[in-house]
């Protein structure tokens, strides 16, 4: 299974599959398409079109009524995630430290866009709201790692550390 | 039934519990303005312009999904009634690509007449960022330009409440909410089945079939074409109400007028090869029946249903009846028999079709649809397309006389007539079948049990020693119930006729558009469908075996129904898809 609109392709194990059958069973019902969601995002790290087309057939809807509900929540990400996550974060206070330059540069240094992953699947890229750390302006984190008072001088020798 | 009295605008009015505001002022002869609004279909209250006032209530309130009550003081032309909806109007069209003087739907569009009515002066006063959206022209029936949209959901409505197809929804959320498909993948990935529902339900420009006019203006330029024209039986139904003639005007003698002073060289009738069809799949149900073939057979004339089986009830594809369409009976026919009757080339044979759907485009152009390579259609237009064509050339079509189809291909019967409706194909079917089985030709000529607009209709017929069972669905959602119900083994038929949209061709999504207002007060499909069965009633010969041109054609050129040539020329395949990963 491919999905153009991803950057890298989408290869799920059999594993996964599994696992989303068996929650898409246990939690099958009305009102219960969120959490299924939030169960395959959790399975896969992100919502691959191919567990889209499998909740819908499961479900007996189409994907697209899937996607539809998939889109209206932030908390959904239709791209992979990298073996390291970045998150810069763009809440208020972030902001005006300078954290739209940090992401613009994360931007510029891994050459993804918003949500992005990088083809070897090593880095992705995504901005979040307020991770609560705002004494610490401007505020990025990797995987779960916290990295504070960020400059962009500092990112080359973050990002050295992520092997 | 209780019934409720209520005052709007100060007269007083009685209707039965449960009706809307919106539908208690329509008995009154008062018309509030909708736009995501579409009875039956969209009743979501998302668009405001259906705001009235009520006494009592200190909000504006929208008429289409509130009940009345007993007592209740409606007010639906306050000054503050008009200036909500005015600055409902001014807000859409702050998002709004406004190119009005091109748009297809120019003259034509909810939005334009709305704004017109309420005297929406200043279009732009809100105007700031809009929605990023890119046009997807990528399949082959219809385009989407979703810079129009309004986002009231009347599209994904119908494509999901009525056609099951559910490949169109809504997308993301806040300024970015948009109508797409899964991963906003371009509508050629996905499993639609091209029946064009959505641009009919569309009140604006933001949906519309793929223009191919210019196709035919250009093979009508070209003196090496021969250009031949067919039009689909529900047509003449329905092209009157491009000029604005009333609902189920029969136009046949006008619309041959027109086409003849546009200029195609054959002026011939789709009804011939859909009498062609009646005999070759009566002659597959009789020989099905006799031979343990495989049943219930299902009709094959609709290319929306042929999409909808193939990608959501594969496991059926074996019971499609292998007839080609009409449409295709028809180019197929007149690139063989009448080109060498001719004594052309095919080649030179452009073969043009007047059709009520959006999906005859995809139809035509699919590779089992041609014999040696030359496509039995060249190029299909929707009605709407032809009325276009002729307000172009400048023919005044109200004032035309009514003329007569060319010969050899323009002659038919009362049943090739009525297969513009639902039921139309199995009634055609069975005036034939019931003939051969029973060798009588005093056999019954109307089967009324198959009429109508019901979502399932079925009947029992005793022919000869045989007991037909058959039922007859339109709507995509209707057929599967009808399917799911033979899945589950609680059903048992014989014969079954589909057709995707609700109603039949009457009602395809090639058909003119009618605004809301008319299509929630009128049932278009019945008043459509009158005009063929009162045609039907008035002609000399009413079953399809006994067009002379048929049997001409059978006795010089095919043999008899089901032979070899005739499996070559006028029957097709089907492919088991999916409707998932599409590609």
């Amino acid at each position: 299974m491919s999905c153009k609109s991803c950057a890298s392709a989408f290869v799920g194990t059999e594993e996964q599959d599994k696992k989303l059958r068996e929650s898409i069973a246990s939690l099958q019902g009305d009102h219960s398409l969120v959490q299924i969601l939030q169960a395959a995002q959790e399975i896969y790290g992100y919502l691959p079109k191919g567990a889209i087309d499998v909740i819908a057939s499961e479900l007996g809807i189409s994907s697209e009524s899937v996607y539809s509900v998939a889109t209206f929540y932030s908390q959904f990400s239709f791209n992979p995630k990298g073996k390291y996550a970045i998150s810069v974060c763009l809440g208020t206070a972030c902001y005006v430290k300078g954290a739209g330059e940090i992401y613009a540069k994360l931007k510029e240094k891994l050459g993804v866009a918003d949500g992005g992953c990088t083809p070897d699947g090593k880095f992705s890229l995504d901005a979040c709201r307020c991770m609560g750390a705002c004494g610490l302006a401007p505020v990025m984190s990797i995987n779960d790692d916290v990295y504070g008072k960020v400059t962009p001088d500092q990112l080359d020798g973050i990002l050295a550390k992520c092997e | 039934m209780k019934m409720v009295n209520l005052k709007i605008n100060g007269m007083s009015v009685t209707v039965p519990e449960g009706t809307t505001i919106l539908q208690a002022a329509r008995q009154a002869n008062i018309d509030i303005p909708t736009l995501c609004y579409l009875k039956d279909i969209n009743e979501i209250g998302a668009c405001r312009m259906c705001v009235v006032e009520i006494k009592g209530s200190p909000k504006l309130n929208a008429s289409c999904v509130f009940p009345v009550a007993e007592g209740m003081e409606v007010i639906t032309n306050s000054k503050r009634v008009f200036e909500a909806r005015k600055i409902n109007l001014q807000l859409l069209l702050s998002n709004h690509r406004r190119e009005c003087l091109s748009c297809v739907r120019s003259g034509n569009c909810e939005l334009q007449k709305l704004c017109r009515d309420y005297g929406v002066d200043d279009e732009a006063v809100f105007d700031g960022a809009k929605t990023p959206s890119k046009i997807d022209d990528s399949a082959t029936h219809m385009v989407r330009d979703n810079s129009k949209c309004i986002l009231c959901r009347r599209c994904t409505a119908v494509c999901d409440h009525i056609q099951d197809a559910s490949v169109i929804g809504v997308n993301k959320r806040g300024v970015d909410t948009h109508i797409g498909c899964v991963f906003d993948e371009p509508l050629n990935t996905v499993a639609c089945v091209s029946c064009g529902q959505c641009i009919v339900a569309c009140p604006t420009g933001a949906l519309y079939e793929k223009d191919q006019t210019d196709e035919v203006w250009a093979a009508l330029a070209d003196p090496e074409k021969r250009v031949v024209v067919q039009t689909a039986p529900s047509i003449r139904a329905t092209l009157g109400e491009m000029f604005n003639m009333p609902i189920g005007t029969n136009v046949e003698g006008k619309m041959v007028a027109a086409l003849r002073r546009l200029g195609f060289d054959d002026v011939f009738d789709t009804d011939l090869a859909a009498d062609l069809t009646i005999v070759e799949e009566a002659n597959e149900l009789v020989e099905r029946i006799k031979n343990g073939g495989k049943l219930p057979l299902i009709t094959s004339c609709s290319p929306g249903w042929i999409n909808y089986c193939e990608h959501y009830f594969p496991e059926f594809t074996e019971n499609l009846s292998t007839c080609k369409s009409p449409q295709q009976m028809f180019g197929a026919l007149t690139k063989s028999w009448y080109a060498e009757k001719l004594g052309i080339d095919p080649k030179n044979i452009f073969m043009v079709s007047i059709m009520p759907c959006t999906a005859k485009k995809y139809e035509c152009k699919r590779e089992e649809q041609s014999v040696n390579g030359i496509p039995d259609v060249d190029v299909a237009l929707t009605t709407r397309e032809l009325g276009r064509m002729i307000e172009r050339a400048g023919i005044d079509f109200a004032n035309l006389p009514d003329e007569k189809f060319d010969n050899p291909l323009g002659i038919s019967t009362g049943a090739a007539v009525i297969f513009g409706a639902t039921g139309g194909v199995m009634e055609a079917a069975l005036r034939t079948a019931a003939e051969w089985i029973t060798g009588d030709s005093a056999a019954p000529v109307e089967f009324k049990d198959v009429r109508g607009t019901d979502a399932i209709k079925e009947a029992t017929y005793k022919v000869g020693d045989l007991t037909l069972n058959v039922a007859v669905t339109s709507g995509l959602r209707n057929a599967k119930e009808l399917l799911e119900s033979i899945k589950r083994g609680e059903k048992n038929y014989h014969f079954i006729e589909v057709m995707a949209c609700p109603g039949g061709c009457v009602n395809g999504g090639g058909q003119p558009l009618q605004p809301a207002n008319i299509r929630n007060n009128v049932d278009l499909k019945a008043l459509r469908a009158k005009a063929l069965y009162t045609q039907d009633a008035d002609m000399p010969v009413r079953k399809s075996h006994e067009n002379p041109v048929i049997k001409e054609i059978y006795d010089t050129y095919l043999g008899k129904p089901g032979s070899h040539k005739a499996h070559e020329l006028l029957h097709t395949h089907y492919t088991k898809k999916s409707r998932f990963q599409v590609e």
